[in-house]
């Protein structure tokens, strides 16, 4: 049996699709097989991230017409092991994706991989229900801003009143809240909400901090899912993420943000 | 407290300004959210038209809020009319 994890925000650029890369580059660097969905129809990215986009031939919606079959429309990693992707569709609109296609791609796609992550689109509108709505967890991308914060808790709303879980009164879908370009010398400045600020107000459990880092965008410039490299704050940060989704018990490091001589002296 | 603490302690930290705004909002918005009058915002769409048929009032001027009482929801409905010699 596997597991659905949908991978959304309410708000866009919040760092959905960078998460949904390195979050299932991640599961795969463990061992487990895994592939990462666009449902982002329309506007497809996720394959500019993965660096396949000039891979694509069959994608998600021609495997839910029947016009090609999903071993032709999924893209087998060159880099990692048991990690494929599966595109969204870029010309069609995205009222393309059924309830019951959906369900179908997900069912064959179960029998195959351990982990099926969802990278919904923005928005409330029917493609980030099609990904959620299967869901049997979540991670919520929050920025520590306030228009995200409110966005997330939207969305909080909707994984408890319109998923199949929800729907057929089942347990709830589990959901993990991440924060991601978090910059922790703002919040000591107190020009940032903290983690435990955000966390207080969603009330939903804490799996990581992604700190604002450039080695985010080398990565998206390079296509390499963020997770590839380790020697990066962001990379170790979702190896963490990773981790404890997997079960592990890993401390949150606070990647500080180093002090200068200044306000060692003055500072608090 | 730092020494320069002392010159900033008036000002409130952006954080906590947001953070308090968001408290609110949020605890707002899951109050629509969870009870059983979703159709609220319309409902104060349409008072509105039906008030302005006989007194000028603003988008603003009307508050519309469900309290919960113990087992009892309150629907509570506020218009404020603009001050007597502002009238036509």
């Amino acid at each position: 049996m596997s597991r659905i994890i949908v991978v959304t925000s309410g708000k866009g650029g919040v760092g959905k699709t960078t998460t949904s890369a390195a979050f299932a580059t991640g599961l795969a660097l463990r061992g487990h097989s895994t592939v990462v969905i666009d449902f982002d129809v329309g506007l497809r990215n996720l394959d500019l991230i993965m660096g396949c986009e000039r891979r694509v031939v069959y994608d998600f919606i021609n495997v839910i017409n029947g016009e090609g079959n999903l071993n032709q429309a999924l893209i087998k990693d060159k880099r990692v092991e048991n990690l494929y992707v599966l595109p969204a569709s870029q010309t069609r609109d995205k009222d393309a994706l059924t309830l019951k296609g959906v369900e179908q791609v997900l069912a064959a796609l179960s029998e195959r991989f351990e982990f099926i992550v969802c990278d919904s689109p923005a928005g409330i509108e029917h493609g980030a229900l099609m990904a959620m709505h299967f869901a049997d967890e979540a991670i919520i991308v929050t920025n520590p801003e306030v228009s995200s914060v409110r966005d997330s808790d939207r969305i909080i709303g909707l994984l408890s009143s319109k998923t199949r879980r929800a729907i057929q009164g089942d347990t709830p879908v589990r959901e993990h809240l991440l924060l991601t370009r978090y910059v922790p010398r703002r919040v000591q400045s107190g020009d940032m909400l903290s983690a435990q600020d955000v966390q207080e107000i969603l009330a939903i459990p804490l799996i990581g901090i992604i700190p604002e880092s450039t080695a985010v965008l080398q990565a998206s410039n390079a296509g390499e899912p963020i997770t590839l490299d380790s020697d990066t704050d962001a990379g170790q940060a979702y190896l963490d993420v990773v981790a404890r989704f997997l079960g592990e018990d890993r401390p949150i490091r606070m990647f500080s943000g180093k002090k200068g001589l200044f306000s060692r002296l003055f500072g608090n | 407290m730092s020494f320069f603490d002392y010159f900033r302690a008036n000002k409130k930290k952006s954080a906590v300004v947001a953070k308090e705004r968001l408290q609110i909002i949020v605890a707002h918005e899951r109050g629509l959210r969870h009870s059983n009058f979703d159709f609220l915002p319309k409902l104060q769409q349409e008072l509105l038209a039906v008030v302005r048929k006989y007194v000028q009032i603003e988008d603003d001027q009307i508050k519309i809020s469900v309290e919960k009482d113990g087992d009892c929801e309150v629907l509570e409905l506020n218009i404020a009319l603009p001050e007597v010699d502002d009238r036509p």
